[in-house]
């Protein structure tokens, strides 16, 4: 990930001598900080599930409702985060592409659910979408629910990954070089062609980049789903819900092993993001 | 109406009186008409209607509940204690940022793309088990726990908690922000202000901070826009005491809970404002910019 | 310049909004209770501030948290400084005594009539006019009636309701447990939704007019349909219903600590003084006191209440059907 810049001044490692100064002192402050406010409490966490013992760990894993909320939580996160794949990517190119007014204020906007406290987005989707609401009462007229149902859950983690696709897509499609458009137009191509042979395929990293940002935003989000979903075990019941149920009635060793197995996968994804944005950037031509 | 940034056809060299032809280098009309009205309708539904609810619901019960919700006591407490949990996080976020990207953008060293990776944890941990790990570190039966009561410090279900906990998830933004800024630019200007006498200080001082001040300022404003709006980790460590541990996101969940829906949209719209806020300056540094800023990979 | 003139323009602005320092020095109790009695203890709190005032000219403000019962016992386990629990039921406070040691056990005994200075029961909210005709147990589990009931892994006030059903089946049935679960089975299966809350089931059923019936606290039922949505609702009183007990309990650690085990009972014994008995009246509890309760007799009508003690006390009830494989697991099958 690093700008390889060569410097012919420099040794290479480990005899380095390094000409900028302030190496140890800021290596050492990020560390230190990075060390106490995140990953000693994290390895907190993994220490006490670990201490919960293997028998118990796989009867929480077992469990059919924590199952069912991982299959909820993932799964939902998966679908939100493709329909943003696909509505991102038309936004990305509607913006780059064309022009229309009031184009910037749109541009502008799409950063909104990631300056939105959740707390305001869980409220505001819930009075939309209930059988009274603005969108929910025509909806209810055609006998789609969506509040309190997994449709619910699905609006309020499509809303808060919707920038992410958008943001990583937009700056890669801006620098489309449209010579290769043009060469592909004089060969011949037609329009339909050339989206799919020449366009689509540069975009692809950085969409998928983009989704896997969503998909990780979309598993762990609490504070705009709590409101919108009907927290129905096995039906609409989160991960992150569970997560304080069992606190709420003491099972701290159930709590710690859901929590664990979350990070993991998270931690994952995390992984595949920046081996995707390592793998972006060499396609780009560094 | 709908045009395309893009050259709609390059004319082929008229020959024998033919007609001029078109290439395809952009959709039919139909389409660009049809994709962006797809896109507006999209963004319309799923963007500008929440927003529009808000205020609709905040003052659905006339203007003298809003002005009563925004100015009870136990709304401004919430107001207070939001402005000092930001107020914390923030400058110390910041500085960790800078300390950071200064690392990993000027150096090169092994386990640096671990590093990174450790970097943004925060960002897919769930902000529930985010406080679900405070808790288990200083509460009464957590580890630290008999201790903190001995020494009768109180962090979960005090300020102190809630500002750990928001530090946590707020922590990586503007590290994000700086780092692909000041790899992009490189170290080549710092290297020679340092041959040239200059010390660490002065180097960063008159030579980087200059160059990453609108990265810096945007990864603030984000930094600060995710502290203030932070609900999830927050009601975990926060005791729900009103008038004292509830910031804003937790006091619109207990207004809503009270049956004082209108109040509670009332303070959700004061949060949405401060969003509005933010994205009004961020628009604002990227056209001073002229969208070469930051690099950001989110 | 401009930087040092706007980060001094900011420090003043901190300086002065947080520079508002009390006149006197203040003494605080914590407070902490279940979901539906925070309008109740805002008024409680205020006549007990005016009333030690009165007596010993000194100024008291007493700070609340609600939330669910479970929740707010598992936080005052987990530190939540409380000088007084006021929760949903007395098997939350024995998990407080029991796990974080922070009073005896035999804390119930301390206060009279089971350290309950109010109690209530559960009835059933209906929409006005009674649509889908609701009048006893056997309406509820009706196909096409949708009943709204929080879940009893989280809230005091849903195991109450499940524990007034299960009564209810029991009786009906002639003691048959398995003719009980097929009630209680058939009854959540008529549930849409659960919440984690008394109060959040209120909230979805008042405000997001979800469902056909509430089972619920009698306070919350009473506060809807005379203040939140008045007009909206009517009570339906059952056959048979439970004496719900939320207990109140000082926490003996935490005052010893602070110095406040005089203020703290002071606290609670003006719970059971007329001006307390009278507020909770006003509140929709049922006073203990008779002769509170005697005047506000068409407030609270009579019904058959069985009580916790029919179920072999909170410990039994609790193994029985809220732990882990209990009967409330075994019956509720979500999403099926």
């Amino acid at each position: 990930m690093a700008v390889a810049a060569f410097d012919p001044v420099a040794p290479r490692w480990p005899r380095r001598r390094r000409v900028l100064p302030g190496f140890g002192l800021t290596l050492g402050i990020t560390i230190g900080y990075l060390g106490l406010i995140v990953l000693i409490p994290l390895l907190v966490l993994f220490v006490q599930s670990a201490a919960v013992g293997p028998t118990k760990f796989l009867a929480e894993l077992s469990n059919p409702r924590t199952l069912a909320a991982f299959r909820i939580s993932f799964g939902i996160a998966f679908l939100a985060a493709a329909a943003n794949a696909v509505f991102g990517l038309l936004v990305a190119w509607v913006i780059v592409r064309y022009r229309f007014p009031g184009q910037r204020l749109i541009d502008a906007l799409i950063d909104m659910p990631f300056a939105l406290p959740t707390a305001v987005a869980g409220i505001a989707l819930t009075s939309l979408y209930v059988s009274t609401g603005w969108i929910g009462q025509p909806l209810a007229a055609l006998g789609i629910s969506v509040a309190f149902t997994p449709l619910g859950i699905f609006v309020a983690l499509l809303f808060v990954g919707l920038p992410f696709v958008v943001r990583t897509v937009e700056p890669v499609l801006r620098d489309l070089d449209p010579e290769l458009e043009e060469a592909a137009a004089l060969l011949g191509a037609s329009r339909t062609r050339i989206l799919a042979r020449v366009v689509l395929p540069p975009l692809f990293p950085a969409l998928l980049t983009g989704f896997t940002l969503a998909f990780a935003r979309a598993i762990g989000e609490y504070g705009s789903v709590i409101f919108i979903a009907g927290n129905m075990p096995g039906l609409t019941e989160i991960l992150p819900l569970l997560i304080v149920i069992k606190l709420e009635q003491f099972d701290y060793a159930g709590a710690t092993v859901i929590a664990a197995l979350m990070l993991i996968a998270s931690f994952m994804l995390l992984l595949a993001i920046n081996l995707l944005q390592g793998w972006t950037r060499r396609r780009q031509g560094g | 109406m709908v045009d395309t940034a893009t050259s709609t056809g390059i004319a082929a060299p008229a020959q024998h009186g033919t007609a001029r032809i078109e290439l395809p280098l952009s959709e039919p009309a139909w389409a660009r008409i049809a994709l962006t009205a797809i896109a507006l309708l999209f963004l319309a539904v799923f963007l500008v209607l929440p927003l529009v609810a808000v205020f609709a619901e905040a003052f659905s019960e006339g203007a003298r509940v809003y002005a009563r919700a925004v100015t009870e006591p136990e709304a401004l407490a919430a107001i207070r204690l939001t402005v000092l949990t930001a107020a914390i996080c923030v400058p110390l976020n910041t500085a960790f940022g800078l300390a950071a990207a200064w690392s990993i953008a000027k150096f090169d060293f092994r386990g640096k793309n671990l590093l990174l990776t450790l970097l943004d944890l925060p960002f897919s941990v769930s902000p529930v088990v985010a406080g679900l790990v405070f808790v288990l570190l200083f509460g009464l039966q957590g580890v630290f726990g008999g201790w903190l009561t001995a020494a009768g410090i109180k962090i979960i279900f005090a300020i102190p908690g809630i500002a750990l906990a928001t530090l946590f998830v707020t922590l990586p933004f503007v590290a994000r922000e700086l780092i692909p800024l000041m790899q992009a630019q490189g170290s080549t200007e710092e290297e020679a202000a340092t041959v040239l006498g200059a010390s660490g200080w002065q180097t960063f001082r008159r030579v980087t901070l200059p160059n990453i001040k609108w990265g810096l300022l945007y990864g603030v404003l984000l930094c600060n826009g995710r502290a203030i709006g932070e609900f999830g980790a927050v009601a975990v460590v926060s005791g729900h005491i009103i008038g004292l541990t509830n910031t804003m996101p937790l006091h619109i969940e207990i207004l809503y809970n009270d049956y004082a829906f209108a109040a509670a949209f009332a303070v959700a719209s004061l949060l949405t404002l401060m969003a509005l806020v933010t994205l009004g300056i961020k628009t604002a540094l990227e056209w001073r910019l002229g969208d070469t800023g930051a690099g950001r990979s989110h | 310049m401009t930087y040092r003139c706007v980060a001094l323009l900011f420090s003043a602005f901190l300086v002065a909004f947080y520079t508002h320092v009390p006149a006197a020095a203040e003494t605080t109790l914590l407070n902490v209770s279940y979901d539906p009695t925070r309008r109740f203890y805002s008024a409680v709190n205020k006549a007990f501030a005016d009333h030690w005032r009165a007596q010993h000219d000194e100024i008291v403000t007493v700070y609340q948290s609600h939330g669910g019962s479970g929740a707010q016992a598992r936080a005052v386990s987990y530190g939540l400084e409380a000088d007084v629990v006021t929760l949903a039921l007395a098997s939350d406070i024995d998990a407080i005594a029991s796990r974080a040691e922070l009073m005896p056990k035999d804390w119930q005994a301390r206060l009279p009539r089971n350290s309950a200075p109010y109690v209530s029961t559960i009835v059933f909210l209906v929409r006005r006019g009674n649509p889908k005709g609701i009048r006893d147990w056997p309406d509820l589990i009706r196909p096409g009636v949708q009943i709204v009931t929080p879940n009893p892994k989280t809230s005091g006030g849903a195991r109450w309701n499940y524990l007034a059903a299960w009564g209810y089946a029991m009786r009906a049935g002639g003691g048959d447990e398995s003719k009980a679960k097929e009630f209680v089975s058939a009854l959540y299966r008529n549930a849409p939704v659960l919440d984690t809350g008394a109060r959040g089931a209120s909230v979805t059923f008042v405000r997001r007019k979800i469902g056909d019936v509430l089972i619920a606290w009698e306070n919350e039922a009473l506060l809807a349909a005379n203040e939140v949505g008045k007009g909206e609702f009517e009570i339906v009183v059952p056959s048979l219903s439970i004496l719900a007990e939320p207990p109140v309990a000082l926490v003996d650690k935490v005052v010893d600590r602070r110095g406040t085990r005089a203020l703290a009972g002071a606290y609670l014994n003006f719970l059971y003084t007329p001006e307390g008995q009278q507020l909770a009246a006003e509140h929709y509890l049922r006073p203990s006191a008779p002769e509170v309760a005697a005047r506000y007799a068409d407030r609270f009508p009579m019904l058959e209440m069985l009580s916790i003690a029919d179920f072999g006390g909170w410990p039994a009830a609790h193994r029985t059907h809220f732990a882990d494989s209990g009967i409330f697991d075994q019956i509720y099958r979500p999403g099926s």
